[in-house]
């Protein structure tokens, strides 16, 4: 997969291989390097050997919170890394995740919250504001 | 499960209230078809004033109602808890054996009565009547509510897990018409997977229906003697195309019939899942075993696999709905998580379970056990 020389990383966690795939289909296309983890034990992997701009993380995985608990993790770690928890719960439980305000971001660790299913003009919009506030 | 009940008792003559105090918080007696054992905690007032002040203060199951107070008078307290919707039952102490007020007190809300003057087998016996039904009919709402709460768990998960492959399906289908892919292999790998994803959500919705099937016992079970190898065989020779592509063997051991009066389709379900189970967890060139023996009353069906096994914390957590074990190993195999707990579901209407036993790379085997009687 060509990888422009000057591109930026994007690190999609998700144990729907479907998904994952999607998801390096677009964001290539829209001129990203991509990196995918299927667990969150890979993502951490990845996060160690190279540098990455933004993660994208699934919030039910192997848990129920696992992307949030991987988000708390990733951001001690690398506190200027910006997270963007994606997440199907939201309409079934009921329960609505958003982090709207600075109050919920400081405990749920993520910069952004999405529902899926994410459109991509918005995925795009959401992940060109993190990567141009953690640059400006 | 011991139950502590509160009884407010409200009458003008101390000695009444006295005299009730001392039968019942000693009283208390076992309620066998809750498997419940009842006391009680007695509090007073001496007018209808103080019982609505303490009703409106505190939590009490039952109240022993005086009808005839100075002040606001026993009716009128009924009057009062039924406006406010307060949960307490109540039994009220009429003054004269008078029907007619008995009559008002019950069209009122009253729970019972207990006419003056009593002996105190009488008014443990209308105490422990109240006390029975309430506690019934608290089982049986917290039997409810556990219901409903499972039931909405249940279609919860089946809703992730119907969207799950919509979502795939959807997300391929954006990407073809966006062009955002084109080269024919990524295409095709993508029409393919999307494929996959529908036999998938086919497979759930089967699952599913047999499931429901039977727990909801509508479709009557027609036993008839089976003969449980040919059943085996049956399933063997359907998922022989999958065992093949992959260079799996799978063995049936020749021998006498094995009889088991027996639904059909139940026992096809086991069979179906069992062996495609140890199909899709094996190893390529792996091999899969089935035993179906006779041991005094319980018939037993084992299936054992050369697959990728499973630690004993993954094991113990099988069998449930919607579990399936995530792990790399399992990650490009396809299921839906009821199978294993409709087998078990099937193997308790013959009185049996299921065993398992698995170790990590090494292979699992699956021993069903039903009873002939």
């Amino acid at each position: 997969m060509s990888k422009p020389e000057d591109s930026q990383t994007i690190l999609v966690v998700d144990d729907d291989r479907d998904y994952l795939e999607q998801q390096e289909l677009i964001l290539t296309a829209a001129g990203f390097s991509v990196l995918t983890a299927e667990t969150v034990a890979r993502a951490e992997e990845l996060l160690d050997q190279q540098p990455v701009d933004l993660a994208i993380l699934d919030l039910m995985m192997e848990d129920y919170d696992a992307g949030f608990s991987l988000a708390y993790r990733i951001k001690k770690q690398h506190p200027a890394l910006p997270v963007i928890i994606v997440t199907g719960v939201a309409h079934e439980t009921g329960l609505e995740f958003d982090a709207a305000t600075s109050e919920e971001r400081s405990w749920i660790k993520a910069d952004c919250l999405l529902a899926k299913p994410v459109r991509r003009e918005q995925l795009v919009a959401e992940i060109n504001k993190l990567l141009g506030a953690s640059h400006g | 499960m011991a139950e502590e009940l509160r009884i407010l008792a409200v009458d003008d003559e101390e000695g009444m209230r006295l005299g009730i105090e001392r039968i019942l918080a000693p009283f208390s007696f076992e309620l066998a078809e809750c498997e419940a054992s009842i006391r009680f905690t007695v509090d007073t007032a001496e007018s209808g004033e103080e019982a609505t002040d303490k009703l409106a203060a505190g939590a009490y199951d039952i109240l022993l109602l005086d009808h005839k107070m100075k002040g606001i008078s026993g009716l009128d307290v009924l009057a009062w808890i039924k406006d406010r919707d307060c949960p307490v039952l109540t039994i009220m102490v009429t003054a004269y054996a008078s029907l007619d007020t008995a009559v008002e007190a019950m069209k009122r809300g009253a729970h019972d009565f207990l006419a003056k003057p009593f002996t105190p087998d009488e008014i443990r016996s209308v105490v422990k009547k109240t006390a029975g039904h309430l506690v019934t009919k608290r089982r049986a709402q917290a039997l409810a509510e556990e219901k409903r709460r499972v039931r909405f768990e249940f279609i919860s998960v089946l809703a992730h897990e119907l969207k799950a492959p919509l979502g795939a399906i959807e997300g391929y289908l954006q990407i073809l018409r966006d062009g955002t892919a084109s080269d024919p292999e990524t295409v095709e790998r993508m029409l393919d997977r999307s494929l996959a994803r529908l036999q998938g959500m086919r497979k759930l919705i089967y699952d599913l229906l047999d499931m429901t099937r039977i727990e909801s016992g509508t479709k009557p079970r027609e036993l008839e003697q089976l003969d449980l190898r040919a059943l085996a065989a049956q399933s063997v020779e359907t998922l022989l195309p999958d065992a093949q592509a992959r260079g799996i063997t799978i063995e049936l051991p020749v021998g006498p019939p094995v009889q088991l009066s027996a639904d059909r389709s139940e026992l096809e379900i086991v069979f179906n899942n069992l062996v495609s189970n140890a199909v899709k967890y094996n190893r390529d060139n792996g091999r899969v075993e089935i035993a179906i023996t006779k041991d005094g009353p319980h018939v037993l069906i084992s299936v054992s696999d050369t697959g990728i096994g499973m630690t004993a914390e993954e094991s113990a957590r099988l069998c449930k709905e919607f579990v399936r074990i995530k792990n790399a190993k399992t990650r490009n195999i396809m299921g839906t998580g009821l199978g294993l707990s409709t087998v078990k579901k099937i193997a308790a209407l013959y009185g049996g379970d299921v065993a398992v036993s698995s170790a990590p790379d090494v292979g699992t085997t699956f021993t069903v056990t039903l009873n002939t009687a």
